[in-house]
This record gives structure tokens, sequence and C-alpha cells, in this order.
């Protein structure tokens, strides 16, 4: 069940990112060039899939997982030096080829050897991530 | 142009269907950067199984839209060095931050939560730097 559920979220997403125009990377640089051609796309996609998303969490409020077991619970509010700096480096990357995790899984099918390289390097970063996430914690801890 | 902003809003709202699926279904937050994170670092390796599903879905339904006349361009750089440079920033920054656009854009926003708000801050600010630096100086790579 968990599986079955977990495909048909998977390709709702994988539609939804085709479909809005989210694999194709210059949409994503456009919106994100506010001093070129700015492309506003992107905020309708936000838009868009938050409305769901905060019907969801308020439907969650009264019942449990249809599979069972609990909710997430709101993680710790704490604003972290992991959480800036990681948005910082991922924000890089993501200007640099207009790519995040999700449309480039969803490229996969279409987006060649380019689309791949760059999946394999994502790959070695968040098995690197770890070692990093330590190291930060190290440094913040001799202030 | 007016019609790319009504596709925006119409795979945007599927895309909230595919978290509001995935939260209300299996109770989990749909977070791309998590759920292949977690299948390479082996964190709550119990869940495995739903994710390869997940993965298999989003990769598989544009292949099937493709042919329908869905965009099949994603009009990427061809340099490897900007690829793999971009890659590994991405993958440590996702995973370090714990979650992008999907987890802590789409599922955070839609919460309320002021870490998701925080982080898709930063991520969007240290985009449009870097686009507005680097990408209009950089062409060349």
């Amino acid at each position: 069940m968990r599986s079955i559920l977990g495909f048909i979220a998977g390709g709702l997403f994988g539609a939804g990112l085709v479909i809005s125009g989210m694999t194709d990377t210059i949409k994503v640089q456009g919106w994100l060039d506010v001093f070129g051609a700015w492309d506003p796309t992107l905020a309708f996609v936000m838009g868009g899939a938050i409305i769901p998303m905060a019907i969801a969490w308020h439907l969650s409020k009264r019942r449990t997982p249809l599979v069972g077991g609990e909710f997430p619970t709101p993680a710790n509010p704490k604003i972290g030096r992991n959480l800036v700096l990681g948005s910082v480096m991922f924000g890089m990357g993501w200007g640099l080829v207009g790519l995040c995790p999700g449309p480039t899984i969803a490229s996969i099918g279409f987006g060649g050897w380019a689309n791949s390289l760059f999946i394999l390097a994502m790959i070695a970063g968040m098995a690197l991530a770890p070692m990093v996430r330590q190291r930060l914690d190290l440094s913040s801890d001799t202030r | 142009m007016e019609q790319d902003w009504l596709m925006g809003l119409m795979g945007g709202l599927l895309i909230g269907l595919a978290g509001a699926v995935y939260l209300l279904g299996n109770g989990r937050i749909m977070g791309a950067s998590g759920i292949i994170g977690g299948l390479i670092d082996g964190s709550e390796r119990a869940a495995w199984k739903e994710r390869i599903s997940f993965l298999a879905g989003v990769i598989l339904l544009p292949i099937l839209l493709i042919p329908l006349g869905a965009n099949g361009e994603t009009n990427l750089t061809h340099s490897p060095v900007l690829l793999i440079i971009a890659g590994l920033l991405v993958g440590i920054g996702t995973r370090v931050a714990n979650g992008c656009t999907s987890g802590h854009g789409v599922c955070g926003i839609s919460r309320l939560s002021l870490r998701g708000i925080v982080a898709t801050v930063f991520y969007i600010l240290a985009g449009a730097v870097t686009m507005v630096l680097f990408r209009h100086t950089l062409w060349w790579i």
C-alpha cells in the first residue's frame, strides 16, 4: 500500500513538474534572473502547489495517515547554521544550472548525458553531506 | 507567455496534490532531496520501498507525457564543469539544510513552518545572486 501510494504521489509530482515547465532550466533561471527577462512562472507553480498542500496539512490535524502511524511532528523551529548555509549552497547550485533535485529526477528519461552527469554529482554531494555537516557542527562548537 | 502561467499553475496544483497524497496516505513529507538522500545515506532504511516507488513515478510520468505534447526540452548547459560544481552544491546543500524546493518550499511554507520559509528565502536569494553575478559572467564555461 505504501509503495502504491508512493508511486501515485511520484507520478503526480513528475507530471506536475513537466507540465509546469520546471524541467526546463530556462524557465527556472528566468525566474532567478531578476535583472534579466524575468519569468514569473515559478511563482505560479509554487502558489499552485501550496494550495492543495495547505489543505492536506489542515486535514492531517483530525486524522491519522491512511496506512497508519503518525503524521510528522513539526521540526524543532530553531534556525541553525546548517539550515542557512545548506540553503545558500543549494541556491548557488540551483542558480548555476537551473536544476533542483525533483526536476533533475523527472528529466532522467529525456535530459541526456548532461542531466545524468548532474545527478551523479548530486548523489556524490549527498554522500559527502554527513561529513560536511559534522565539520560545520565541530566548527560551531569551538566558538 | 500567459499560457505559461496557466500551465505553471496547473502543474503546481498537481505537485501540491502529490504532496497531499504522500502526506495523507503515507504520513510523510514529500521532499525530493530527502527521498533521494535517504536512499543514499541509508536514513530510515525501512522506507526504501516507498521511496523507490515514488522515484519510479517521478521518472515514468514525464516519459509518458512528452509524446502527448509536454515540454521535453531541458535547455540544460553542456558544460561538465558547471554541471559537476552545481550538482555537488545541490547535493551537499539540500542534505545539510535538510530540504529543497519541494520539502522546505512546497511542504514547509504550506505548513507555515519558520524553517521552511527561512530556507526558501535563503536559497532563492543565493540562486538569484548566483544567477546575476556568475551566469552573466561565466557564460563561456
